[in-house]
């Protein structure tokens, strides 16, 4: 089971069985966006905050 | 026998566009390095490392690291999907308004000037309201409409006071009453391969500020119209935004290096990311067609 803990709000949080290092997930108790660092074990971290010249 | 292609991924953060760009791949069989931004770095005296890959892929989300990224890869002469000089005129504003002027290209009436007082006397030849915008930056962040000569100085005096040095190149365009929607149209190549409308009933159309898709058909003024400011651009994969003008018909307002099509994908029911990656193998083949 891919399973940690969220790092602002100690939520359990469950990743979908296809995510991928280095992609953005929302933690469902407190919303905050995370970035998952490492698959085995799981590990994420506080996404970084948006700069000024991100976007398409 | 053909020889066994190796392509690049350059990103920065794994969004679901990178994720069904991977699995076309990976349904392709195609041998591919997946590159962080955050992680890599080049040496600029060094290039055989890049020049391994027969193409590479830019999906950045900062503008400004897959800029640099692009003109390096293509000084080492590493093919890429977008070019660095497309990055260069889509990435600004300016510059797209600049180039698509110089093309024929119908597009709002566009403005700049460098210095608060320029910036108001340019806005006041316009009559109000208009649209103040970063030539650098998107998901509809920092646009202004500005109703009257009040909001105006107040907008400029903030913008030059408090923003970067790049927010006093004053980007001034007029105001268009859209009918609720703009186009965001899909060409990859030669080809316009799906459009969507953008509806909202707030100003800024961007989905990324809640405005919703709904399939547009492709009629010929579109493909028409998108393939060629996609040309005069420097062609490639592009999203080309189109506004329909209340007297002047569709008109271009701008053009998207690398495009998020999170929302079109499931839309159109067209396998974006598939056609991508077809074309950036077509690019590693065969090199970037000349526009």
């Amino acid at each position: 089971m891919l399973t940690t803990i969220c790092p602002e709000c100690a939520a359990e949080i469950t990743l979908e069985e296809q995510t991928e290092i280095s992609e953005i997930i929302v933690c469902s108790d407190c919303g905050v966006d995370l970035e998952v660092t490492s698959l085995d074990p799981v590990t994420v971290q506080l996404a970084p905050m948006e700069q000024e010249d991100w976007g398409e | 026998m053909n020889k066994r292609l190796k392509i690049g991924v350059l990103y920065s953060h794994v969004r679901i566009e990178e994720k069904w760009i991977f699995g076309a791949m990976d349904k392709r069989g195609i041998e591919y390095d997946r590159l962080d931004n955050r992680t890599i770095h080049f040496d600029l005296n060094n290039p055989s490392q890049w020049q391994q890959y027969d193409a590479i892929i830019e999906r950045s989300i900062g503008y400004n690291n897959g800029l640099y990224a692009l003109r390096i890869l293509n000084t080492f002469d590493v093919p890429t999907v977008n070019t660095a000089r497309v990055a260069e005129i889509c990435g600004d504003k300016l510059i797209t308004s600049a180039i698509l002027s110089r093309s024929g290209i119908p597009q709002p009436h566009n403005l700049t000037a460098f210095t608060p007082e320029a910036a108001l006397e340019a806005i006041e030849t316009l009559g109000y309201p208009v649209v103040l915008k970063p030539v650098v930056g998107s998901w509809g962040r920092l646009l202004a409409k500005i109703n009257d000569r009040d909001a105006a100085e107040a907008i400029l005096e903030h913008k030059a006071t408090l923003g970067s040095v790049q927010h006093s190149i004053f980007y001034i365009q007029e105001y268009i009453e859209k009918p609720g929607r703009d186009i965001r149209a899909v060409v990859i190549g030669d080809r316009l391969i799906a459009a969507m409308y953008r509806k909202s009933e707030h100003w800024i159309t961007n989905t990324a500020r809640g405005g919703q898709g709904e399939l547009c058909p492709v009629t010929p003024e579109i493909e028409e119209l998108a393939l060629r400011a996609a040309k005069a651009v420097g062609g490639g994969v592009l999203a080309v935004d189109l506004v329909e003008h209340p007297e002047r018909g569709m008109i271009v307002n701008e053009i998207n290096h690398t495009m998020e099509f999170h929302g079109l994908q499931p839309v159109s029911g067209v396998d974006i990311a598939g056609e991508i990656v077809e074309y950036v193998i077509s690019i590693a083949r065969n090199g970037i067609p000349s526009s």
